[in-house]
């Protein structure tokens, strides 16, 4: 039995949506920084997607510099998170706001 | 048999052509051997010996890029690396432009970083990674590519903004920047996913082919992935509605780090974003003008605008760079081989205008990247004639004054916005620059105005134990009164920070040959790079207008 491709991008959209949504919704540094990684993997979901449908391997190839790079990414985002909040208790990005305008 | 059926399905590997990453490979190569030797000195060597390695480095590829150039003008532009990398006029420009970029960066940031008594080679490592990376998405002819150089380019600027440990508002900016970053380099996926799949490439110039041999009219996936590409880069360029990280993380970053990314992050998009659309989607162009039409309005008269109520430098300096992303877009908007012309131009420009901005911003200020409301230039001409003269020149160039480059970009952008019919978007980028000039002359006035009478004659004993009083006052008096004395104490503060500022500078400055001048040789040769461009061009501008017209005649 084969599912169509139109399922995994449906899914990708939902997937890209709830990261979209949780980083606008949720106050969690370390939430967001996952809603950065749903969004990103919605997005390796497609590129695989279309891959398969287009039988084109280039798809396939930028997956695997995706993960290099989102994993790169969160490296520097743990590093900048736990550089700020050592000095607090917890991790909310509500706790920050020394600067406005 | 099965053998042979492997060998032919063997990876084609591309061939890898050196040369033509080679201002790249110089920059990455420089940078580690930086960080290896400054690894072997356990206590550091002097920032001086950072910044003259950096220009070394940046002198290098420099003359890497103009061998590509003289290469492009001899035969052509070419592809390398299987079609991924594309030498022509317009990488070259930029290519050139980011090495440029890089030896003012490294002069101009040693003063800053001696005050602030920071080593320094992690500003130089990142920033040459950044360069790096934007030097990729200038010459790139794929899309994974240009998101690889994206990267390349803003996770570095995500760690330089919070490089200043000392100050909180450092973290924070460094936060806001790497969580809008992320979100916005996830947007930017997506869009070449979608794109991907409605036109079957990642490959720049596969898809415009693609595009030109089907009419694709109301493909909803291509669309959306266009605007996914569209929104992802307004907000690397900073453009209304994408552009409110920009005041928070300008002012929370160390100041010349500011400077830095302000240049590097807008020539890295701008590169990416021109490419992109006028490469693959001039076809498209219908469905893209419109969007940019409004995005420009909305950037330039907001950009101008709110700048004129900021009581911070830097965050004044956001606003009028998002107004200045705004007048680029505006060529671009136009979509025709002159607006382009006028965009690279502009961009070519305000680098180094911004550059020397911040960098005379930054060294204004006091130890602990403190003093930068606009009240404290109040009489910084008569302290330091030379800093703010230029600092003027700067300030008026990026409000247009004619005899500086910064004129003739608003005046070729504009030009092109009008062989283009936009008209009313024309005459709105016009006003929104009378606008900001009223921001710019208001620095130019406080710096050249009287001396105010305020805290800052005081001295620092007295003013300590002032600001003591308030702070024990504060912290009784509960949160009503907090509000009302914040203001008072820090200035207060601001007062003492001051007067101990005097006495530092005798002691960075007093040393140097051009102490008469109050700056170092680094800064001076710094400024002098961006004031050479910005009035030598400003007079005599065929020679950088040719450039950036050639660079769309090359165009691949």
């Amino acid at each position: 039995m084969s599912i169509a491709p139109a399922w995994y991008l449906t899914l990708a959209a939902i997937l890209f949506s709830l990261g979209v949504i949780g980083l606008l919704v949720r106050r969690n540094v370390l939430v967001m920084l996952m809603c950065v990684e749903l969004m990103l993997n919605a997005a390796n979901l497609t590129f695989v997607t279309y891959s398969r449908a287009l039988n084109d391997i280039s798809g396939q190839i930028a997956v695997f510099f995706v993960l290099v790079v989102a994993a790169a990414e969160v490296v520097v985002g743990l590093g900048i998170i736990v550089a700020i909040f050592r000095r607090k208790a917890g991790a909310t990005a509500d706790d920050i706001h020394l600067l406005k305008g | 048999m099965e053998l042979g059926a492997l060998a032919t399905h063997m990876l084609q590997l591309p061939h890898v052509n050196y040369t033509a990453i080679m201002p790249e490979l110089i920059l990455l190569g420089g940078m580690l051997l930086l960080l290896l030797v400054s690894a072997l000195f356990k206590k550091g060597l002097p920032t001086e010996f950072y910044a003259s390695s950096t220009v070394a480095i940046g002198i290098a590829s420099l003359i890497a890029s103009l061998v590509l150039y003289h290469d492009v003008e001899a035969h052509s532009a070419f592809n390398a690396i299987g079609h991924a990398i594309d030498i022509d006029g317009f990488s070259v420009l930029f290519l050139t432009l980011v090495s440029c970029i890089v030896i003012v960066y490294a002069f101009l940031s040693v003063a800053y970083l001696q005050r602030e008594q920071t080593g320094g080679v992690e500003y130089y490592a990142l920033a040459l990674i950044s360069c790096s990376g934007a030097m990729f998405m200038a010459s790139a002819n794929d899309l994974i590519l240009i998101f690889i150089g994206l990267e390349i380019l803003s996770i570095p600027l995500y760690v330089m903004a919070g490089m200043d440990q000392l100050r909180e508002a450092s973290g924070e900016a460094a936060m806001k920047y790497f969580i809008l970053g992320a979100f916005s380099s996830a947007i930017f996926l997506y869009g070449i996913a979608l794109t991907y799949g409605a036109t079957g490439s990642v490959n720049l110039a596969e898809i415009s082919a693609f595009l030109a041999k089907n009419v694709i009219l109301g493909n909803g996936v291509l669309l959306a992935g266009m605007g996914l590409l569209l929104i992802g880069f307004f907000f690397k360029i900073a453009a209304v509605p994408f552009h409110f990280w920009t005041p928070d993380v300008y002012q929370g970053s160390p100041t010349i780090a500011t400077g830095f990314m302000a240049a590097i992050a807008k020539a890295g998009a701008f590169a990416a974003f021109i490419r992109v659309f006028m490469a693959s989607f001039p076809s498209l162009a219908s469905d893209w003008q419109p969007i940019l039409w409004v995005v420009v309005l909305l950037t330039t008269l907001l950009g101008a605008t709110v700048a004129l109520v900021q009581k911070d430098i830097k965050r004044m300096l956001a606003y009028s760079s998002i107004n200045h992303a705004g007048f680029i877009l505006l060529g671009l908007q136009a979509a025709s081989q002159k607006g382009i012309g006028a965009s690279l131009y502009y961009v070519f420009v305000y680098s180094f205008l911004v550059l020397g901005t911040f960098a005379i911003v930054a060294i204004s200020g006091a130890k602990g990247d403190a003093l930068h409301d606009i009240d404290d230039l109040q009489g910084y001409a008569k302290r330091h004639p030379f800093l703010a003269t230029s600092l003027a020149i700067f300030l008026l160039a990026q409000a247009g004054a004619p005899f500086t480059t910064g004129f003739l970009a608003k005046l070729q952008v504009v030009t092109a916005a009008v062989e283009a019919h936009s008209y009313a978007l024309a005459v709105i980028a016009m006003i929104s620059a009378a606008i900001a000039t009223g921001f710019y002359l208001r620095l130019v006035y406080k710096m050249f105005g009287a001396e105010s009478s305020e805290a800052a004659f005081e001295t620092p004993s007295q003013l300590q134990q002032t600001a003591d009083s308030v702070e024990v006052g504060t912290s009784f008096s509960g949160i009503e009164s907090d509000t009302g004395s914040a203001p008072a104490l820090a200035t207060l503060q601001g007062g003492v920070a001051l007067a101990t500022l005097e006495s530092e500078e005798s002691e960075v400055y007093g040393l140097s040959p051009l102490g008469k001048l109050g700056v170092s040789p680094w800064l001076a040769t710094g400024l002098a790079l961006c004031l050479g461009v910005t009035i030598v061009f400003g007079f005599w501008p065929q020679p950088l207008v040719d450039f950036a017209n050639h660079a769309t005649l090359l165009f691949n």
